[in-house]
């Protein structure tokens, strides 16, 4: 050994194990917030889940009881809305980013597309008041599915673009080789064959919206009584529980923190559904 | 004839396509004018001074900005610090340290969990948990003592940052060219050396990257923000006074604006978010891109 | 011999700046197997992708002069029509993977919209598996994914996909380069048996496959046509330098 690597030696292993053990601690750390985090969430809203909760519209200030059933079916009605706005347009999208890839038009769209995904979505909120709920003179579920729609839109976009690409050009090739036109080799061959990842995608999208109320403060507004209407104002359960919380009463709380489960479980079974479908279902080529 | 509707259908499909895509490409600028056109009320009675105006008196018709800007900017930056070192730690543990795997597979899906719980649920839980706490520190400081402020919601607001920023910066040191890694080691470099003198500098334009855009994310974060911050219109006077920022003072007053320049400077507002946050994000993308090939 | 299936005249491919196909002028006749042979980049390929116009996939790619199919410019037609009549086997086997093998066989129709009748449908599948043999071997698992077939298996059911179509040429593209010998063998049977009922254009690096099974081969070299004459007269008596010299193996 020469003197060189002798001195200081002891010092660098030392520094090498404080600096390991920094990052695992760091990392715990993370990961113990979230268990934290979840666990209170869990602790505090599991009490409040009773079929009042599911089966009930608020209760007036001062009775106690009531559940939120308006804002279940509010929820429903604006996310199902904003997913049938954004898939067809964000499949598209992805279909052509992936047909013109490393053209620039194409990588203008993605820029943009990366750009819109980190729009605040309260701006989004405000365009759609301009757009929709000033002109109409109304706050409406449907402007605020339009609001989603939009926050839904890059997910959906890059997943289909991801997973077309992945998909072997000769197999578009032999579509076509047999007289299929570009549509029908869309819709019968690479669509079908790129399914599993676009349909995560669209779970990603919805996962992303199904917690928002930025967007909505201004577009689905909120409304106490139950509607099914997609023309009236509709709360949702986000908003249920940034009303709520922001109350002084107890018994708004414990509403809200049944909310929170609620809604908390939803987006962890989506993002599970989404684990499972990028593992298992993938089409062999 | 069915074959002229076959190559009709397939010309209306890709017509489609692009039309699709272009829209989609020019929202933003869509966006803008939506923006500017609509707040230009306020942009006109407000002049330039609204930036600076330290009042914000909407009875008076008295609109400053100052405030909010302030607030929103100590909020983002203090949440991106406090994040910062967990956000590294995490990356390099996945991305360099342990980056496949069963365990490191699980603690990968773990942090994303915090993505998937949403802003106004992290402002509850951080009022009934994160708040108190605060609340017996500036107990202890002989402070005023409400628990809401800057600093609650910049705690809340660091958390959330994380699975966000985490992904970044693993995607850009798992990126690092194994031969640079490779021949730092084989000069006898420990781990810690390897990383702090390599993998750290060489990728720190993305790395940087990754924290800007995580910036852009805590400037337009708006429901645990609004819920945590104590909703005041004041200059703050230090990290745990209550404070507003830009996206919290939107979703507070909107609705409730009487008025159009009212309305039309809080339309205002939203225009400088969203130009602030277009830009970082393009810089952000840009940058990520070029480091990507 | 019979009458001219494809004529090209003064057909010239070129991608970019990059000119390919330099200026070919030939005659293929119906009913005969014609192998395109030459070294690799010579652009046999690259003229057999141009008679079913997939270069229109490929941005940069141009195609000039004219391909005549019978009597008509096939650059003049609908481009899905050419390809209807005009099938193509791949290099790689490449069945539709959400597809059975049934679906498959059927698939040249479902894709262009036809409607069928169930029994018109297991006519048809029955009729070209049988023709690519390989009805006996898959005849009680239709229902199964085309990709769990092997290899050779698959490139067979492409063969059949195109059949199916009942196409005026097939084209088929290097077709045992991805196969293991025994398929090789097995598909070159198969392209023997269709000899006389199909015009099949085929391009081969396999001297002994070109020999074998076709009626005239064309030898190409940088992007010209050398040589082109029936196949035994182009192995035994080359009339070209380059074409002896790549049929006696000194380069290529």
């Amino acid at each position: 050994m020469t003197p060189y690597e002798i001195r200081g030696l002891q010092g660098r292993r030392i520094k090498d194990k404080i600096f390991t053990s920094v990052v695992w601690g760091l990392t715990f750390s993370c990961l113990a917030v979230v268990f934290i985090i979840l666990f209170y969430i869990f602790k505090m809203g599991i009490p409040s889940l009773n079929w009042a909760l599911f089966s009930q519209g608020p209760k007036p200030v001062g009775e106690s009881g009531g559940g939120i059933l308006n804002a279940i079916v509010g929820s429903l009605i604006v996310v199902v809305i904003a997913a049938i706005i954004a898939i067809p347009v964000g499949v598209s999208v992805g279909i052509f980013l992936a047909e013109n890839r490393g053209r620039k038009l194409a990588d203008r769209v993605a820029l943009a597309i990366d750009v819109l995904q980190g729009i605040p979505s309260i701006v989004i909120g405000i365009v759609i008041y301009v757009w929709i709920v000033k002109p109409t003179g109304k706050f409406s579920a449907y402007s605020g599915s339009i609001a989603l729609a939009i926050m839904m839109l890059p997910p959906i976009i890059k997943n289909t673009e991801e997973t077309l690409i992945l998909i072997p050009t000769t197999l578009k090739e032999a579509s076509l080789a047999l007289g299929a036109s570009y549509f029908r080799t869309t819709m019968k061959i690479l669509l079908p064959a790129g399914i599993g990842g676009i349909f995560s995608g669209c779970i990603i999208g919805i996962a992303r919206i199904a917690g928002e109320v930025a967007p909505l403060l201004f577009t689905a507004f909120g409304n106490p009584q139950l509607t099914g209407s997609i023309f009236k104002p509709v709360d949702t359960i986000p908003k249920v529980i940034f009303t709520y919380a922001s109350s002084p009463y107890d018994d708004w709380h414990r509403i809200a923190w049944g909310g929170s489960v609620i809604l908390v479980s939803f987006i962890i079974v989506l993002n599970t559904i989404i684990k499972i479908f990028e593992s298992r279902w993938k089409v062999q080529f | 004839m069915k074959n002229r509707w076959r190559v009709l259908e397939n010309k209306i499909f890709v017509r489609w396509l692009s039309i699709a895509a272009i829209t989609t490409m020019v929202l933003l600028l869509i966006f803008f004018i939506t923006l500017l056109i609509s707040s230009w009320p306020g942009i006109k009675a407000n002049g330039f001074g609204f930036l600076w105006g330290k009042t914000w008196d909407p009875v008076a018709n008295h609109f400053g900005m100052f405030p909010f800007l302030i607030g929103t900017l100590i909020t983002s930056f203090l949440s991106l610090l406090i994040s910062a070192p967990f956000s590294i730690a995490a990356a390099l543990f996945l991305g360099e340290f342990y980056p496949k795997g069963l365990i490191p597979n699980i603690f990968r899906n773990v942090i994303e969990l915090l993505a998937a719980i949403p802003s106004v649920v992290y402002g509850f839980w951080g009022l009934y948990t994160v708040a108190p706490l605060v609340s017996k520190l500036e107990m202890k400081m002989h402070m005023p003592a409400p628990g809401v402020g800057i600093f609650t919601a910049s705690i809340v607001l660091s958390i959330m940052l994380i699975p966000y920023s985490v992904s970044l910066i693993r995607q850009v040191i798992s990126m690092t060219p194994v031969a640079l890694k490779e021949a730092a080691y084989a000069l006898g470099s420990t781990r810690a050396e390897v990383i702090t003198k390599v993998i750290i500098p060489s990728n720190i334009s993305g790395i940087s990257a990754g924290f800007l855009l995580s910036l852009g994310r805590a400037l337009g974060e708006t429901m645990a923000v609004t819920i945590l911050i104590g909703n005041s219109p004041e200059l703050p006077h230090n990290i745990f006074s209550p404070s507003y920022t830009m996206a919290s003072v939107i979703a507070n007053e909107f609705t409730e604006a009487v008025g159009d320049v009212y309305l039309s400077t809080l339309i205002e507002v939203g225009l400088l978010l969203f130009v602030v946050t277009t830009i970082i994000n393009l810089i952000g993308r840009l940058i990520i891109k070029k480091v990507s090939y | 011999m019979e009458g001219t299936i494809l004529r090209t005249e003064n057909l010239r491919v070129s991608f970019g700046d990059n000119l390919v196909v330099k200026g070919i002028n030939m005659e293929i006749g119906e009913k005969q197997v014609t192998a395109f042979m030459g070294p690799s980049g010579c652009g046999k390929t690259t003229i057999l992708r141009a008679i079913n116009r997939l270069h229109e996939l490929t941005p940069d790619a141009k195609v000039e002069g004219k391909i005549f199919l019978h009597q008509e410019n096939v650059y003049e037609m609908e481009a899905m029509t050419v390809r209807r009549r005009v099938g193509m086997v791949f290099q790689r086997p490449n069945p539709f993977p959400t597809m059975s093998i049934y679906e498959n066989v059927i698939s040249g129709f479902t894709l262009n919209n036809i409607k069928l009748k169930t029994d018109e449908k297991n006519h048809i599948v029955e009729d070209a598996l049988k023709k690519v043999a390989l009805w006996e071997e898959v005849k009680d698992h239709l229902k199964k994914r085309a990709t769990s077939l092997s290899g050779g298996q698959q490139q067979r059911l492409c063969l059949a996909r195109a059949v199916a179509m009942k196409p005026e040429v097939i084209l088929l593209d290097e077709p045992t380069s991805a196969l293991d010998p025994l398929s090789t063998a097995k598909i070159e049977d198969l392209l023997y048996e269709l000899k006389g009922n199909y015009t099949l254009i085929i391009v081969t690096h396999n001297m002994q496959q070109a020999a074998r099974i076709s009626d005239k081969t064309a030898f190409f070299y940088l992007g010209e046509l050398l040589e082109y004459d029936d196949t035994k007269k182009v192995f035994t008596n080359p009339k070209n330098e380059k074409t002896q010299n790549y049929i006696t193996g000194r380069f290529g």
